[in-house]
């Protein structure tokens, strides 16, 4: 067994019932280093071109990664991934929690999802026991109910993972839930699970993490604790969690209010961090490991409803579900948050399909007969209760926004593509990038659709200018590259905007627990990798050069921000080709957008500039060759 | 000296069982810890970890007197004499007596503090006893 991981694979054919276990990949592990890394990877290389995403032919991957479940800050993450039924490309999510550690702890580094099961499951974890078990007891329950359920029945040590009724059902951005209120929501990866008939995930593991030096990385992770305890950002980050920057976005003018039509939304102060403080809190929740514990344990009361119990709102959902629907009450965004948990839908693009919804119905483009004689208003919580339970279950017009905003538009028409406001299929996070041109850059260029997580350039775009886009292409790709890299490693990347610890110390940690000498430039090699290999793939499944796949919704450039501290500023057409243009030339890509044999070569990716050559999308070389680093360093500031 | 709770300030990261574990097993392996966090979801949201008391019980039941009182304080078992019977683990009112199946021995609190030093939210901390209460009193005090 090799040191940081914890040994075996598990492949289980849902079909069949078959469950193998194999000795843990580590040159795969150290190549593609976990996570996403291995993700990418292994459905690239398994999931044909032209298969259905929801069929049996797409794998499910839960991968813990070679850093969760050690000592580490924040160590807490797993990874899942599969071809994505949202932007119809490589897939992948993660989330923190306690699931990822109690896989390593049980002896499981990575479990490969085949084919379909004919009947509900959910896979049995208990250190060497590991089975199918049959899950028609739990089918149809809503999320956080069954991982209650699941918890009684087997133990309240069991860490268990589930998806809600939208996850069953087909709806497209469906998440995975897990302690009650952690998700993996991006790209579908619960309606992935929900297509394969694997309702849970269930692990307790008892066995020990070897690592290469533990002596070294015990001294080394002790001193990063001990020295960010003081740190002046640890205080606010404790209390308030993501939500202190609900006011920050709105400051700044890029907080999404009332689908994106403006950043700035004049109800903030009721929807924000200390809102969430004073009315809700219950407790402060930590992932595995985390000494920042940004968790929020929430209550939402609204009078004539139950009172509910959630994790959140954090940023995005607080900005997604609150000032981008017109929410006026901390309650109502908590209860919306804890709704689409509970339904098994991704917050982020659910809040973003909510907005897209409610402008339509503002416009009048649907109507309250296509709602069921219901109205969907900015700022009323029974409107979207209602809209989210036609979503869930994809009734009448609910089937169109359960596919997405994209997709509805198209259903839609009457222009309404111009305000769906996502990229590639996926909605876009809380953040407007019309006055923040590097962000938008960043969303249009995110090899899963418009995430923040891949790249975050508010305050550098804050630094460099807001209106200018020149030079701001090849720091989107730095951070392309090692905002990542995070995730491959399956740890939080927080503490390293907020608290000052360097992916350099992080890089040190890894080599303590893996032995495998690496530095920093290594590792961001390795990421411009499964960037440019997720792109190949991107481009192999839909069969079009990769710029035409980049660009925003039209209101990006064609509508100035007609409100608050922006007022009237935005892009023009002009520029987002520009930077377009400079991307594709710091990532050694063709104009179209397509990667070139020499980037790929250089990468070590000749395999898929083959690929890419037999569907006449390799990039055109490059006049006076690829540039020999791609990416800029800049001081990052990171969410 | 003893270790002090408060279940209201803990977030439940179980960075405490973490260092337990390696401070006094060189493991990562949060089940050879010597406490514990029990959480309390979805209600009514609350996390309450419990820590040693020193009451002391788990030298008294012990069959093969394998728990001795340290200079520090700390019952401390003899891993020679240890038999891995469990009795001290029932006995332990507050159930912080484990046994893990990689070692012959239980496992208990050696007051090693370190628990102390990682916990960032205040949820347990070092906690120096002013005057000398009663021995009930000091095990309510201990927060359990």
């Amino acid at each position: 067994m090799a040191d940081g991981l914890a040994g075996t694979t598990l492949r289980i054919n849902l079909k069949t019932g078959a469950i193998r276990r194999l000795p843990t990949d580590e040159a795969l592990f150290r190549r593609w280093q976990g996570g996403r890394g291995v993700v990418a990877k292994l459905i690239y290389d398994e999931v044909p071109r032209d298969a259905d995403p929801l069929g049996p032919k797409n794998i499910f991957i839960i991968c813990a990664g070679v850093m969760s479940g050690a000592f580490i800050p924040a160590g807490s993450k797993v990874g899942f991934g599969s071809v994505s039924p949202l932007t119809n490309g490589h897939g992948d999510s993660n989330m923190g929690g306690h699931l990822g550690p109690a896989l390593k702890f049980a002896g499981y580094d990575l479990v490969v999802f085949e084919d379909i099961s004919p009947r509900p499951v959910y896979l049995y974890i208990d250190d060497d026991t590991v089975q199918l078990r049959d899950a028609s007891k739990y089918w149809g329950m809503r999320s956080l109910a069954c991982e209650k359920a699941l918890k009684e029945d087997l133990g309240q040590d069991f860490e268990v993972a589930t998806i809600g009724p939208a996850g069953e059902n087909g709806v497209l951005f469906s998440c995975i839930t897990h302690d009650f209120g952690r998700q993996a929501g991006r790209t579908g990866q619960g309606t992935v699970m929900g297509s394969k008939k694997l309702k849970a995930v269930c692990v307790r593991g008892s066995k020990s993490l070897r690592v290469h030096d533990l002596e070294a990385l015990k001294k080394q992770v002790t001193g990063i604790m001990l020295r960010t305890q003081k740190h002046p950002n640890m205080e606010p980050w404790q209390k308030y969690g993501t939500a202190f920057f609900i006011q920050w976005s709105n400051q700044n003018a890029v907080i999404p209010a009332y689908n994106f039509q403006t950043t700035y939304y004049e109800d903030t102060s009721k929807i924000d961090g200390d809102q969430l403080v004073e009315k809700c809190l219950i407790t402060h929740k930590a992932c595995f490991g985390c000494w920042m514990n940004c968790g929020k344990y929430t209550r939402a009361v609204i009078p004539g409803k139950p009172e509910v119990h959630l994790e959140g709102p954090e940023y995005e959902t607080g900005a997604l579900c609150g000032s981008n629907l017109g929410m006026k009450d901390i309650n109502h965004v908590a209860y919306l948050n804890w709704l689409l948990d509970d339904l098994g839908m991704d917050s982020m693009s659910g809040g973003g399909v909510i907005g897209f919804a409610m402008e339509c119905f503002e416009r009048g483009l649907i109507t309250e007969a296509d709602l069921e004689g219901h109205p969907l208003r900015w700022g009323s919580v029974d409107d979207v209760e209602h809209f989210l339970e036609m979503v869930a279950s994809r009734r009448g017009i609910g089937d169109w926004f359960a596919q997405g905003s994209k997709r509805a538009a198209r259903k839609i028409g009457r222009g309404s593509e111009k305000f769906a406001m996502q990229v590639k299929g996926q909605e876009m996070s809380g953040y407007d990038g019309r006055w923040a041109p590097g962000m938008l850059l960043s969303y249009m260029t995110a090899d899963i659709g418009a995430h923040h997580n891949r790249s975050w350039t508010i305050t550098v775009d804050m630094a460099e200018g807001r209106e200018s886009v020149e030079g701001r292409a090849k720091i989107v790709v730095y951070l392309q590259h090692i905002r990542p890299l995070f995730d491959t490693w399956c740890i939080c990347r927080l503490f390293w905007g907020e608290l000052d610890v360097t992916p350099e110390e992080i890089v040190e940690s890894l080599n303590h627990i893996t032995g495998w000498g690496v530095s920093l430039e290594e590792v961001l090699r390795t990421s411009e990798m499964i960037w440019n290999l997720n792109r190949c793939h991107y481009l192999e499944r839909n069969l079009a050069d990769g710029r035409t796949f980049d660009y925003p919704p039209a209101r990006s450039w064609e509508d100035k921000i007609p409100s608050g501290p922006g007022k009237g500023k935005g892009l023009s057409r002009e520029q987002v080709e520009q930077m377009l243009d400079e991307y594709y030339a710091a990532r050694g890509w063709d104009s179209r957008g397509n990667p070139t044999r020499a980037v790929l070569e250089d990468l070590g990716l000749a395999d898929a500039a083959d690929n890419l050559e037999k569907i006449g999308r390799l990039g055109e070389p490059i006049p006076g060759g690829i540039p020999k680093v791609r990416g800029e360093k800049y001081k990052p500031k990171a969410f | 000296m003893r270790i002090k709770v408060n279940g209201a300030k803990c977030s439940g990261c179980r960075l405490c069982l973490q260092i337990c574990a390696i401070e006094n097993y060189r493991d990562i392996n949060p089940k050879k810890a010597a406490l514990r966090i029990e959480a309390r979801f979805p209600d009514p949201g609350r996390f309450q970890p419990y820590v040693c008391t020193q009451c002391g019980k788990c030298a008294e039941v012990c069959p093969e007197e394998a728990i001795h009182r340290s200079d520090n304080g700390a019952y401390l078992v003899d891993p020679a004499r240890c038999n891995n019977c469990g009795v001290c683990v029932e006995a332990c009112p507050v159930r912080v007596i484990f046994q893990h199946p990689d070692l012959g021995h239980v496992i208990i609190c050696t007051f090693c503090m370190k628990c102390t030093e990682l916990c960032n939210t205040g949820a347990i901390v070092k906690w120096e006893r002013p005057a000398k209460p009663a021995k009930a009193a000091a095990a309510r005090e201990a927060g359990v």
